[in-house]
């Protein structure tokens, strides 16, 4: 009976052809299915902050060097990832980011927390030479991201770019994108006020790499690390992590 | 419109179809293998009924086990709650000294610590800690801020020039950079903070240069350092005449501190880590300095 019907399927071209379509669509749909609905799965919090455009900067050089490749940004609903690193991870924390950096691979430990875990002269100094303050680490260094002049003037196109993707970037900001990359990481200039009015008054403006002549990539960097688990206080507050149930909406 | 021919060889049938006089075999799949995706198959049956699965609009099929990650890892956390309570519980309730005096507890403040300490504090101060690089070492009896664990726990909770609203400030100004002091003067009090731990450096020879430091010490740095130059632990000013060093104490660093400051950081861990988490901090690293001594 099994040879039968394979055999009658296998001589009907037509049939063949939609019998293999249908096979093959399983797995898109099965992914694309979901996508559907993804308002209803991200959680709705109110206090969700947007990257600035200098952690957006540092975001770009994180990528850029490929950390992703060995840090994950995504604290599991496991014991052990959230006895360590805290809160597991919520969809709404990374609803900002294009693309995703949730990585796969743990080489290092997981960075979705690490904003205001350590300083920003600690994460200079590591960044610089990470055996300097974790003599066992086995991270490359990047001593050049202090060193490099980090280009603001093409950042407005960067959140402009984000701004088609859907985040909320407003025109206000990205007219003042490379101001407000520059005031970030100069407390001491008129630009720095700009940077909270848009952003929010929790926003970190400091000099990051401890220099207040230019602004580097470190500067970018360091902002970006410095923010990573800190746009919302969602995933802390018992509320937003109960899931939000599904029929709510029907 | 089967083709019924049997190959000679092997007995089975053949496609019918020839290539350069070979006629290919109609081979059926191998027993083991149909098994095999036989089984795979009903194995994704029972998950689909089991498991949270298909999604279905704006929702989801449930399965029937109800399993939720997010359940999942609730329960978890507080069944490793339970598991530590019996500890947990009496390192919230009681002081300090009660908990040193009970070595049982201490044990678990020790192996628990550890864990605490790798994850958050060694990244700075060592794994050891006895800290590097300008972080202080925690395994000495000379502290910033005052030690015991009741004052560790306070540093811990509110953090050092960090972000809490009661943090601990301190900060060494830039003398030098700031044009508070000439670069002779620098260089003069410098000496003159050497000397106090390097009896060598007084010669007769720079005995007035120590003597003018000094008096720019008195006039300048004393009211944190104090007259002695024994450190406040009100105001995190380190005491200079023990040989303990953050920054280094050689001339060189101390020119360098005295010319362009210092601003140290300790993060707060008020939001990072729960209460008993603190104070099982504060024990391991009171601990690990009584264990050195």
């Amino acid at each position: 009976m099994r040879e039968l019907f394979h055999r009658k399927l296998e001589r009907t071209a037509l049939g063949f052809v939609f019998a293999i379509i249908a096979a093959a669509s399983v797995g898109g749909i099965v992914e694309i299915a979901p996508l559907f609905t993804i308002d209803e799965t991200v959680e709705d919090v109110p206090d969700m902050r947007l990257y600035t455009p200098l952690e957006l900067a540092g975001r770009n050089i994180y990528v850029r060097e490929g950390c992703y490749a060995c840090h994950s940004q995504m604290i599991r609903t496991l014991r052990d990832d959230v006895e360590r690193y805290g809160p597991y991870s919520l969809a709404v924390e990374s609803k900002y980011d294009r693309p995703m950096l949730w990585g796969s691979k743990r080489t290092g430990p997981d960075l979705a927390r690490i904003g205001g875990k350590y300083s920003d002269f600690w994460h200079v100094a590591h960044l610089t030479n990470p055996r300097e303050v974790v003599p066992e680490s086995n991270m490359p260094a990047y001593p050049w991201l202090a060193q490099n002049e980090l280009d603001i003037e093409d950042l407005d196109l960067h959140l402009m770019a984000q701004q088609s993707l859907g985040v909320p970037y407003t025109d206000e900001m990205v007219e003042n994108a490379g101001r407000d990359a520059y005031g970030q990481a100069s407390p001491d200039t008129d630009f720095a006020s700009g940077v909270t009015e848009r952003y929010g008054e929790r926003t970190q403006v400091s000099t990051f790499d401890g220099v207040t002549t230019q602004v580097t990539e470190m500067d970018a960097l360091v902002a970006y690390l410095q923010v990573l688990g800190r746009l919302t206080d969602a995933a802390y507050q018992g509320t937003a992590a109960e899931e939000l149930p599904p029929d709510a909406s029907n | 419109m089967d083709v019924e021919e049997v190959d000679p060889v092997s007995g089975r049938k053949t496609t019918g179809h020839e290539w350069n006089g070979i006629k290919e075999l109609d081979t059926p799949v191998p027993r083991g293998v149909l098994i095999f995706l036989v089984v795979t198959h009903l194995f994704a049956l029972l998950w689909w009924i089991l498991m949270p699965t298909w999604p279905l609009g704006t929702t989801y099929t449930k399965g029937v086990l109800g399993t939720d990650q997010r359940q999942r890892i609730e329960e978890d956390l507080a069944q490793s709650q339970t598991a530590r309570s019996q500890w947990t519980a009496a390192i919230e309730t009681r002081s300090y000294d009660e908990i040193m005096a009970d070595e049982s507890l201490m044990e678990f403040v020790r192996a628990s610590g550890r864990q605490l300490f790798g994850d958050n504090c060694a990244a700075c101060h060592g794994t050891d800690g006895t800290g590097r690089f300008n972080y202080p070492d925690l395994t000495d009896d000379d502290w910033l801020w005052g030690g015991g664990a009741e004052n560790i726990a306070e540093t811990l909770r509110v953090g050092i020039n960090a972000a809490h609203d009661e943090t601990r400030v301190a900060e060494m100004p830039a003398f030098g950079r700031d044009q508070m002091l000439d670069r002779t003067e620098v260089r003069q009090v410098a000496l003159y903070v050497h000397s106090l731990t390097n009896p060598a450096t007084s010669t007769p020879q720079n005995a007035t240069e120590i003597q003018a430091g000094r008096e720019v010490f008195l006039s300048t740095c004393a009211a944190c350092h104090g007259e002695d130059a024994g450190g406040s632990q009100e105001m995190g000013a380190p005491n200079l005449a023990d040989n303990y060093w953050v920054y280094g104490g050689d001339m060189q660093t101390l020119i360098t501190t005295i010319h362009g400051g210092r601003r140290g950081h300790m993060p707060t861990w008020d939001e990072r880590l729960t209460e008993v988490e603190i104070k099982t901090l504060a024990l391991y690293v009171n601990d690990l300095a009584l264990e050195k001594r």
